[in-house]
């Protein structure tokens, strides 16, 4: 089962090594939303610092949304995601590998490039140390949640807008707690609970997210 | 041993087909035949999992194929309509992938001998995307070479998009499959003949 999923994920990784242009589009996304926020609202730096954590929080969430279509659509189209419903292992490790591929292509990054923009916003190192704990820990949530939305909308019409609509309802608790951490920690106030309950979302969607991903696709294929 | 019991199909309100049952025994090989949108590529999707059945079963040695999972998909191996080729990785790297879902893991060599034996000898290091139709449908078949210990392959339109020499191929292949007592499931338009004697039709009249 791990060595199933270990392979998943190197095929993943390589495809996305062979088509870099996906990955960067991604972040070139999030640096450009994040960076039109000051273009828009002047270079008041208090008024910065005290949008800033929203608004990367944010841009990180729309970024990861736009690379969910990804995730399985390609595979679907060529008739990988056939075979991968009928593999010698179980579908849950695929749909686990798939979906820890999507988080290194995408929510890593993301949080690894998030202090850059902070800097962009006048954040203090100890908001930019939240701000990549929050993302460290709710990115991951972000790909999984997105992966069952994915999966639901596999090949309907007009599924990148149906995605969005699905997804970001959803998306609610982690950016409240994510960009909420990053606001307190801004404020000089302990953000530790913050950071505790995006903890408890991931371990919650690690349990129920390639469950219900698995079901979905299912019934996608049928 | 692989049973259908009383299938039944229905795609978007009409019924394709009903009360079909057949038992396969090892060294057996099913021809499904038919007018497009009969349902053979249905039945097949049933036959594997992949779909289910409006009534009826699947049973693989007396037991239900859906209540198994994968202690019988990993004896399975599917060739779909779609070929599961990844336009950006190359034949070699899409034949080991493929394996390894079906639980195979053979050496490099062997996946060399499997693509040349299909004819792509040279052709390992390309990129799926300079390949052409028929190469793609090649390099998927090249599964077939390196899948004996499978006892049940379901393809579906093998031979479509192929070249004479290929067809010859894969009907080599799929013979000394069915020699060495495994199960074939396959459509086909292509009037081929296969020496073995235990070959069972099925026509679906749409």
């Amino acid at each position: 089962m791990l060595a199933s999923t270990a392979s998943i994920i190197a095929r993943d990784l390589r495809l996305a090594f062979r088509r870099k242009g996906d990955v960067a589009q991604v972040l070139v996304f999030f640096v450009i939303v994040a960076s039109l926020f000051p273009l828009g609202t002047g270079a008041e730096p208090n008024q910065l610092r005290a949008m800033g954590p929203g608004v990367v929080w944010v841009a990180a969430l729309l970024a990861a949304l736009l690379s969910l279509g990804r995730l399985f659509a390609a595979d679907y189209a060529d008739g990988s995601l056939e075979q991968m419903l009928i593999a010698a292992h179980p579908l849950a490790a695929t749909v686990a590998g798939k979906t820890l591929a999507h988080w290194l292509t995408t929510g890593l990054p993301l949080t690894l490039l998030a202090p850059l923009l902070g800097v962009q916003y006048d954040l203090p190192a100890p908001a930019l140390g939240a701000l990549v704990a929050s993302l460290a820990l709710g990115t991951p949530v972000l790909s999984l949640i997105g992966a069952v939305g994915a999966a639901l909308t596999l090949g309907t019409r007009g599924a990148a807008v149906l995605l969005a609509l699905l997804v970001l309802p959803l998306y609610v608790p982690v950016l409240v707690f994510g960009a909420g951490a990053v606001s307190a920690a801004l404020a000089g106030l302990p953000h530790g609970a913050h950071l505790s309950l995006l903890g408890a979302f991931l371990a919650f969607s690690l349990v129920f997210a390639p469950w219900a991903t698995c079901a979905a696709l299912r019934i996608a294929l049928d | 041993m692989l049973q259908a019991e009383s299938l039944a199909c229905e795609r978007g309100g009409r019924l394709l087909f009903k009360s079909l049952e057949f038992a396969l025994s090892p060294g057996t090989l099913l021809r499904v035949s038919g007018p497009n949108g009969a349902g053979k590529t249905s039945l097949l999707r049933i036959l594997c999992g992949l779909a289910h059945p409006a009534a009826g079963r699947v049973l693989w040695s007396g037991e239900d194929a859906r209540g198994l999972g994968e202690e019988y998909t990993r004896r399975l191996l599917y060739l779909g309509h779609l070929s599961a080729i990844k336009d950006d990785l190359t034949p070699r790297e899409n034949l080991r992938f493929a394996l390894r879902l079906a639980g195979l893991e053979p050496p490099r060599a062997a996946l060399d001998a499997a693509l040349e034996r299909l004819g792509l000898a040279g052709r390992g290091d390309v990129p799926a995307r300079y390949l052409s139709q028929g190469q793609k449908r090649r390099a998927a078949l090249a599964r077939l070479a390196l899948a004996q210990t499978q006892p049940l392959w379901i393809l579906d339109e093998p031979l479509a998009a192929l070249d004479v020499n290929a067809i010859d191929t894969v009907i080599a292949l799929v013979s000394a499959q069915l020699d060495a007592g495994g199960i074939v499931v396959l459509t086909t338009h292509q009037d081929v003949a296969f020496a073995q004697a235990s070959v069972l039709h099925v026509v679906l009249n749409g």
